[in-house]
């Protein structure tokens, strides 16, 4: 097993998609010669050549809308938006088109082929503008799968999957992880599997759920809180839509409670979904209400990001009001 | 005035022209658009043509779909009149543009429209059953009765099913035809849209990138005056959508859309270009809207008969009957024999399909995803129960599962 950087895993599964597939075609803005501003796609295109992975002009529904339209003709689109900030110019072709080409076609076509890779999230003093995660609006699209990784390991795993899945993916990218989680990951080829969320940490006091870059706050709120002696089961949702109902439920009737932290603002989160599905399927588990801890209801800020973010110890004062409900 | 170059310019991206000294605006009348006209509407053709190829089996195949089309619309407008049909969209008086269009390409070809355009679709042999199937939603329909009236579909024809969203049809084509050129297939996609829909920032993104990426895809405008209510001269000040070719780099030309030869002879051009140069090109076929945008749009409110008048006296149909009757290929005769059999074919054709059965209630949830989830599944089981409570609320389902 080779040590590798989120963004090395990512390179890494796209390289073997391209390898396996000579209809593999990547694209985006920068992602050619240079091979993204992040370097996700670096060393493709003089492998594969400029047909293959080539950079666009600046224009995120043309992208998308190109893709759909690539992906329908039977080629495998792997379409790059350099930001998630910067993904609401293609919302028209996602939502009304790439997540409805199957449905409203009656299956005669399809955009199954699709998948849009787009770096999310803060914690990079990004400001406004390259911190944003936008997933609840995609979540609210059925026709759409929505993943996100939380490491190296995970994220070729998922993508390799997110590529081969015969339906469109949005796969939002931790970009505060990308250089900062390493780990081992195998150089060959595999899959981890959309839909299924994973228990990290068996526990029985209380369920944390998160995804992404949001699992490592978690995981460190998890470990305060084994110092005062609560038992934390942390669980990683990884796909968005459709979502792991059954786990999720699993863990809280066993914990009979649960927390879920998530980047973005609190209203209209992913996470109130979440909150609604499992009150509703275990109501007679829980002993205390569930918890969110997000982001606030504002635009994500810069000089005062520490203080915007659900960071661990934000986690760590909800772990506790939980449990001593 | 001099010829003196700058030399920090790549020439080959700006095409320089002469450095001056003293400003000079340049603007839309900068660029002479010429306009290709073959069919007078007497039949006759303008001495110097230049004729597409087309011979006589071809010319009545054309001029039959262009029946079929006007009697078609005709008994379906009639029959949304009726009360039978929610919804109709018709073409009169520019159904030359679609099945002209469509006559000008390969089978294997990729037609991408709007929804104006079923005159392609009637070229490419989609039958009265599938048409009718889809206008009455039922569980014959192709698209499996999830789409209002015209959203026509065909994977084996190569007709992409239709999508409400104005434009968005436009950078597929692009990403469609960039396919074809990638697995060096035979084939260009043919995109139609309208002189409304070129407003949208979907055109932008998607003859641009068809420049760049060089995608063999033909972007065809209807150019036909009107968007719902409201004119072209409120929906553009430049030189119609051709002008905007040129910006882009693309090979462009306008034809009157009204003559079947002159939209023919384009788009085997076109085709052809596309095709060796790997590289997009524009159509604008200037037409009218002699019709309604739909049948819940009342154009009364806001054009003059005096307008339509003027347009009707341009009746591509009417024109190309009589370039074919000059031709001999055609006569009086056989032309009611076709019309008035088209017109019984029609009415029993909506006879049936009026009655055919809304689909299946479990195609609720097909198609979202390739399968089911298990989320869906369980939605569905709750609706079943629901409709078994109260069937009478629910009488297209009801005891059919």
């Amino acid at each position: 097993m080779a040590q590798m950087n989120l963004l090395h895993a990512i390179n890494n599964a796209l390289d073997i998609a391209m390898a396996e597939n000579d209809r593999t075609v990547c694209f985006g803005e920068d992602v050619g010669h240079f091979g993204g501003v992040f370097r996700a796609t670096s060393g493709l295109q003089d492998k594969y050549g400029k047909t293959r992975c080539f950079n666009t002009p600046l224009v995120e529904q043309g992208i998308i809308g190109f893709a759909n339209g690539l992906a329908a003709q039977g080629s495998v689109a792997i379409a790059e938006i350099q930001f998630a900030d910067y993904i609401f110019p293609a919302f028209d072709q996602i939502v009304n088109e790439s997540a409805k080409f199957r449905y409203r076609s009656g299956n005669e076509f399809d955009v199954g082929k699709l998948t849009i890779r787009t770096p999310y999230g803060g914690g990079i003093a990004g400001g406004l503008y390259h911190s944003q995660s936008p997933e609840a609006y995609f979540a609210h699209t059925p026709g759409l799968k929505i993943v996100v990784p939380r490491n190296p390991y995970q994220a070729k795993g998922l993508l390799l999957a997110s590529i081969r899945d015969d339906n469109p993916v949005v796969f939002f990218e931790p970009k505060r992880l990308y250089r900062a989680s390493v780990g081992e990951v195998p150089e060959e080829d595999y899959q981890l599997p959309l839909g299924k969320a994973e228990v990290v940490q068996e526990g029985s006091d209380i369920t944390l759920l998160a995804w992404g870059a949001q699992m490592e706050i978690n995981e460190k709120a998890a470990e305060l809180a084994a110092n005062d002696g609560i038992s934390c089961e942390v669980v990683d949702l990884r796909t968005i839509l459709p979502w792991d109902i059954e786990t999720v439920c699993q863990s809280v009737m066993k914990t009979g409670r649960l927390l879920v932290s998530q980047e973005a603002p609190l209203t209209a989160g992913f996470a109130s979904e979440i909150a609604a599905t499992v009150q509703s399927e275990c109501f007679l588990h829980l002993e205390s209400p569930i918890a969110r801890v997000c982001g606030l209801d504002t635009p994500y800020p810069l000089a005062l990001e520490k203080e915007y973010i659900s960071d661990h110890l934000k986690v760590y004062e909800a772990i506790k009001a939980s449990v001593n409900y | 005035m001099t010829t003196e170059k700058s030399p920090e310019i790549p020439s080959e991206l700006y095409k320089q022209g002469p450095v001056v000294h003293q400003p000079v605006f340049i603007d839309g009348s900068s660029v002479e658009i010429p306009e290709l006209k073959i069919l007078h509407q007497d039949g006759t053709i303008y001495p110097d043509a230049d004729m597409p190829e087309i011979d006589e089996a071809h010319a009545i195949k054309i001029y039959k779909t262009l029946a079929f089309h006007r009697v078609l619309d005709e008994r379906m407008v009639a029959s949304q009149r009726q009360g039978r049909l929610s919804f109709y969209m018709a073409a009169l008086g520019e159904e030359a543009a679609s099945v002209g269009g469509a006559a000008g390409l390969e089978p294997q070809d990729m037609i991408m429209t709007q929804y104006r355009e079923q005159g392609a679709l009637m070229y490419r042999g989609f039958s009265l059953e599938n048409f009718m199937n889809q206008l009455f939603s039922n569980e014959k329909d192709l698209g499996k009765g999830r789409q209002m009236p015209i959203h026509y579909g065909s994977k084996a024809l190569n007709y992409l099913t239709v999508s409400s969203p104005l434009g968005t049809q436009i950078p597929q084509a692009t990403g469609y035809a960039y396919g074809q050129k990638v697995q060096g297939i035979d084939a260009v996609t043919m995109c139609y849209f309208g002189e409304g829909a070129a407003s949208e920032g979907d055109f932008h993104a998607g003859l641009n990138m068809a420049a760049v990426q060089e995608a063999p895809v033909i972007f065809f405008c209807r150019n036909n005056g009107y968007a719902i209510s409201t004119p072209a001269d409120e929906q553009f000040k430049g030189n119609g959508i051709a002008s905007r070719g040129v910006g882009y780099g693309i090979k462009t030309i306008r034809v009157d859309g009204n003559d079947i030869l002159a939209v023919l002879k384009a788009t085997q051009i076109a085709r052809a270009y596309a095709l060796e140069e790997n590289a997009p090109v524009l159509i604008e076929a200037m037409s009218y809207r002699l019709g309604a945008h739909s049948t819940s749009d009342d154009p009364s409110g806001y054009r003059t008969r005096e307008e339509e008048e003027k347009w009707q006296a341009n009746d591509p149909i009417l024109r190309m009957k009589n370039w074919i009757l000059a031709q001999g290929w055609w006569d009086e005769e056989q032309d009611n024999t076709l019309f008035e059999g088209l017109r019984e074919e029609v009415l029993a054709a909506v006879k049936v399909s009026e009655k055919i059965n809304k689909p299946h209630i479990d195609t609720l949830i097909t198609d979202v995803y390739d399968e089911p989830t298990s989320q869906l599944k369980a939605q569905l089981e709750e609706v079943k129960a629901h409709v078994n409570k109260y069937p009478e609320a629910y009488p297209f389902t009801a005891g059919k599962f």
